[in-house]
């Protein structure tokens, strides 16, 4: 008698279809929000940046000096802004911040690097943002290996050497991590999910109350969990146009490589963003009228962005925040995304990742259907 | 009609008392409502009408009191009732961004009424809708918007019809189509119960009740709400009567003194107090005529009455 019916289940559907056709603010959002995170985080916030200004001391001037610096200039990340003598000046240049990096080439360099001495070659950074200096250091012990071999002829290839010929040695302060294009738009996925779906049912119910619409469907013979999944299944066809705008940008634009299968990120996408939806209309339930709807929704998006491993490492994290991140959807959604487009894991490697996932969904679904009040006491 | 009249009661609760918090807001409602009867259910803003229609429906559940609505339990049957009761709330409460016919769509996919396209027709024809079908809800007027929502709630068939102020901010003409409309239905055996503050309304209903403060101080049919109110009501024509009122007003025995236009109308529960009242301030330029009281005068005494014993 208590039955779920597919009649007033579809009846919330469709109500809710045409109410999204209607608002054409919020659906604009739906895809607007995607796009703009994409370009923000695509284009705009670059955490491998190139064109660093750099100044150098060299000490020596012979050819392989020469040749180092060259290579420095053509290497994409360092731009030589400055050449000095003075050490005093090279700290002045460091601490107004007009160069990012300080590179001190010894006197002695191309004499030591004859003997197979291993010369040292200093290079000091200004990390105070360590993401900015992070790659380019990065770029600087590799280069070490290569530039050099190509002087290195006849008699002195003996000087080639595996370790390389050169030695750095790196004064950074942090040790970023080094986020790629690669990493972010994927992640970005689980990230506009989050934030969009969370808030859109959030604000399902509350709207309905304050409106006065509430009443009227309490009045009626239809059941919480009617209503629930109603609200829900609209919004998963929307998630799943912010996926495919994403997938799309992914390959078109970042040139993200896609090793695995389409199918099984679309069919996970389905639990996430079910979860998401259930934990918003668990909030609408909670709240007393929109705006604190939106808030709840707010403080579950914040360590679903800084906590899921997406803006910072995850076992970078102390143990608490991790734990924190463990109960979270987009943790997992985020190494099943990334698992599936770079590594190419399949359904079981995926298993680990996915159980959290229906469960959080589970249990968000029982405390939304139990907190939906039937009647107005 | 019927062999046994408790078969016949489509409302029958008894003792129902609903709290906030300590604020009781009904205080232990009997009513017992007829099939085919127009039930007029009155008393001053907060006392509890809402309330009390919304326990009958299965939106609240009673403190206290029990009984039956359409012949199913109002504290356990609750789901039953919702699917064969019409409620039509005070606040207009269909979907605002929805068009009429969708939203009357809506309403009979939730009761699963059978052959929906043929419900919504009819339903739209006998409103006289047709032609406003596409239109979005939230830009009716305050008539419209009252037409689509008794359309809504009749579209399922209920067997009982609750009205919580259907016709407040509707013009004369409209709320007389309306009336006639529930007349109709009535005839056709369906129930009524509806609140107003109209005093032209409440006489159009079959049988009354007046609450106050949460409780029920009258019921009957408008003549015996009237006779049991026991009021003695005078009216007095002629000059200076803005004096005269000052006169009157605080004499014991005098409660009401109203103008209506260029007469006056002084009640009072005691008619002998209130005979030496007007015999204290008589004049022959005023000409002094008892008067049948109108339920506005009894309603108004009784509310004062019960400002006193209950607040
Ligand atoms: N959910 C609630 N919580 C607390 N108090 C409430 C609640 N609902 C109603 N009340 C209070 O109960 C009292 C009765 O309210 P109700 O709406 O039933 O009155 P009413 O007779 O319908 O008034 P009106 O004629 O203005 O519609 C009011 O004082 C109101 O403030
Ligand atoms: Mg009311």
């Amino acid at each position: 008698m208590h039955r779920f019916t597919f009649h007033r289940f579809w009846a919330i559907v469709l109500k809710e279809f045409i109410q999204m056709k209607r608002d054409r603010v919020t659906f604009g959002m739906m895809v607007g929000i995607p796009l703009m995170q994409l370009m923000l985080f695509g284009f705009a916030i670059n955490s491998d940046p190139k064109h660093l200004p750099t100044a150098i001391r060299a000490a020596d001037q012979g050819p392989f000096t020469r040749s180092f610096v060259e290579a420095l200039r053509q290497s994409d990340y360092f731009k030589l802004v400055r050449e000095t003598d003075s050490e005093a000046e090279a700290a002045r240049l460091l601490q107004l911040g007009e160069v990012q990096f300080v590179i001190n080439i010894p006197p002695d360099f191309s004499r030591r690097l004859l003997r197979g001495e291993r010369p040292t070659v200093l290079i000091e950074a200004d990390a105070t943002d360590p993401a900015a200096s992070g790659p380019a250091l990065a770029a600087a012990r590799s280069l070490a290996a290569g530039i050099l071999d190509r002087d290195l002829t006849g008699p002195l290839a003996r000087l080639r050497s595996r370790a390389g010929p050169v030695d750095f040695e790196i004064h950074a302060h942090y040790n970023p991590e080094n986020i790629t294009q690669y990493n972010v738009v994927p992640g970005l996925m689980g990230v506009v999910l989050t934030m969009t779906m969370v808030v859109i049912t959030a604000l399902a119910i509350t709207r309905e109350r304050e409106r006065g619409t509430m009443e009227n469907l309490l009045a009626t013979p239809v059941r919480p969990f009617e209503v629930m999944a109603g609200k829900i299944l609209p919004y998963i066809a929307v998630g799943y146009i912010q996926v495919t705008l994403i997938l799309l940008a992914a390959r078109l634009i970042f040139d993200v490589p896609m090793v695995g299968n389409l199918v099984l990120i679309y069919a996970v996408a389905l639990v996430f963003i079910a979860a998401n939806l259930a934990m918003g209309i668990t909030f609408s339930t909670l709240a007393q009228n929109q705006l604190q709807a939106v808030q709840m929704a707010f403080f579950f998006f914040l360590p679903s962005i800084l906590l899921s491993g997406f803006m910072f490492p995850f076992r970078g994290m102390p143990e608490w925040a991790q734990w924190i991140g463990a109960c979270l959807p987009n943790t997992h959604f985020l190494r099943i995304v990334r698992g599936i487009l770079l590594k190419g894991s399949g359904v079981s490697d995926i298993l680990p990742e996915l159980w959290p996932l229906l469960l959080f969904l589970a249990v968000a679904m029982t405390v939304g259907v139990k907190r939906y009040r039937q009647t107005l006491d | 009609m019927s062999s046994d009249p408790a078969a016949d009661l489509v409302i029958d609760v008894a003792g129902i008392t609903k709290r906030f918090g300590d604020k009781t807001v009904v205080n232990a409602i009997d009513l017992q409502v007829r099939r085919g009867e127009i039930y007029g259910f009155l008393g001053p803003n907060g006392s509890g009408k809402t309330t009390f229609i919304r326990m009958l429906c299965g939106l609240l559940t009673p403190d206290a009191g029990s009984g039956t609505c359409i012949g199913c339990d109002v504290r356990t049957q609750q789901a039953e009732i919702k699917r064969n009761v019409g409620y039509m709330t005070q606040r207009f409460s269909y979907y605002e961004d929805l068009t009429i016919r969708e939203n009357l769509d809506f309403i009979c996919r939730i009761y699963d009424v059978p052959d929906r396209a043929a419900a919504v027709r009819r339903s739209l024809e006998r409103l006289g809708l047709e032609k406003r079908s596409h239109q979005l809800a939230g830009q009716l007027s305050g008539g419209w918007k009252q037409r689509l929502a008794l359309a809504a709630c009749l579209i399922h068939s209920p067997r009982l019809l609750l009205l919580d102020e259907p016709t407040a901010g509707v013009d004369p003409k409209a709320r007389r189509d309306f009336w006639d409309e529930i007349h109709g239905l009535a005839a056709d055996g369906l129930t009524v119960l509806i609140t107003t503050h109209y005093m032209d309304e409440a006489e159009r209903c079959d049988r009354l009740a007046y609450i106050a403060y949460g409780n029920l101080l009258a019921r009957g049919t408008l003549d015996e709400v009237i006779a049991r109110a026991g009021l003695s009501t005078w009216t007095v024509a002629g000059p200076d009567l803005r004096g005269l009122a000052a006169a009157l007003r605080g004499r014991p025995g005098v409660e009401q003194v109203v103008a209506f236009g260029n007469t006056l109308h002084v009640s009072g529960r005691d008619a002998a107090n209130l005979r030496a009242a007007i015999d204290a301030v008589r004049d022959p330029r005023h000409e002094w005529a008892q008067a049948e009281p109108g339920l506005e005068d009894v309603f108004i005494s009784m509310m004062d009455e019960a400002k006193d014993n209950f607040r």
